[in-house]
């Protein structure tokens, strides 16, 4: 699954790096906690959060985290775009909650990975 | 290839929205000295959280890493409180960070269990009312 297809099954805005759209997602990660996502590598993923901080990019740059969506309508402020947009990571924002984000991203075939 | 090289970070420990800086250049170095992508994300997330630590915890301190040909050496020094008990804070979920941590993404007590489990070796060095160095080596 592509991140331009992840932005039409979760009818989110791509804010940035649309130019990265196009790069294949291969699992996926939904916390609000940095140290859970920290705690599992996942290659090729997406992080889904609703935790709105420079924190959330900076754990995504650590992690080879592809792309983070924001749930909930969440936004990045311009610090956290910059952050994003130096290290080339498209963030998506959702008007959907978390539960129905993961719901509707597990519908269309994306699953959670393994362990470390 | 290339022999041993040393960088020095001083973490600031009233900004957490910066906390994190230091890991990140260190990654962007290792990847341009074509260190292997596991390396390089072992040490980077290591790294990350033992400076959301310093940052959390101690007022900042000081992280120097040593690159060689085979190892990734990250020493972490703080003069913060020190650890009460190193065993209890090695288990996944405890914390002693404060609850505004948590709005912001941390203290859920897996800062030291996941620095254990990305580095290859780690010591802790702690002193109440002096401080903690913690040592971390990844083998590449």
């Amino acid at each position: 699954m592509t991140i331009r297809e992840i932005a039409k099954i979760l009818d989110a805005e791509i804010i940035c790096c649309e130019e990265n759209a196009d790069l294949d997602v291969h699992t996926a990660c939904g916390s609000d906690m940095m140290s859970d996502v920290l705690a599992y590598v996942k290659n090729q993923s997406v992080l889904l959060t609703g935790l709105c901080n420079p924190q959330v990019i900076r754990t995504a740059e650590m992690m080879d985290i592809i792309c983070i969506v924001f749930v909930r309508g969440k936004r990045p402020d311009e610090a956290m775009i910059e952050l994003a947009v130096e290290r080339g990571i498209p963030l998506l924002s959702t008007g959907h909650r978390m539960f129905n984000t993961c719901g509707l991203l597990y519908d269309n075939g994306l699953r959670g990975g393994g362990d470390f | 290839m290339y022999d041993a090289i040393k960088f020095t970070y001083n973490v600031s420990g009233d900004d957490f929205t910066r906390a994190g800086e230091a890991s990140s250049d260190v990654k962007g170095k290792l990847k341009k000295m074509n260190v292997p992508p596991d390396a390089v994300r072992k040490v980077a997330i290591s790294m990350y959280e033992g400076e959301i630590n310093m940052v959390i915890h101690a007022d900042g301190g000081q992280i120097t890493v040593e690159i060689t040909k085979d190892c990734i050496t990250m020493i972490l020094a703080d003069k913060g409180p020190g650890i009460k008990d190193i065993d209890q804070a090695m288990q996944a979920g405890f914390s002693t960070a404060p609850d505004n941590i948590r709005t912001l993404g941390f203290g859920a007590g897996m800062g030291l269990p996941n620095m254990k489990k990305y580095s290859d070796d780690m010591k802790i060095e702690t002193e109440l009312g002096v401080g903690t160095t913690v040592t971390m080596k990844v083998f590449i």
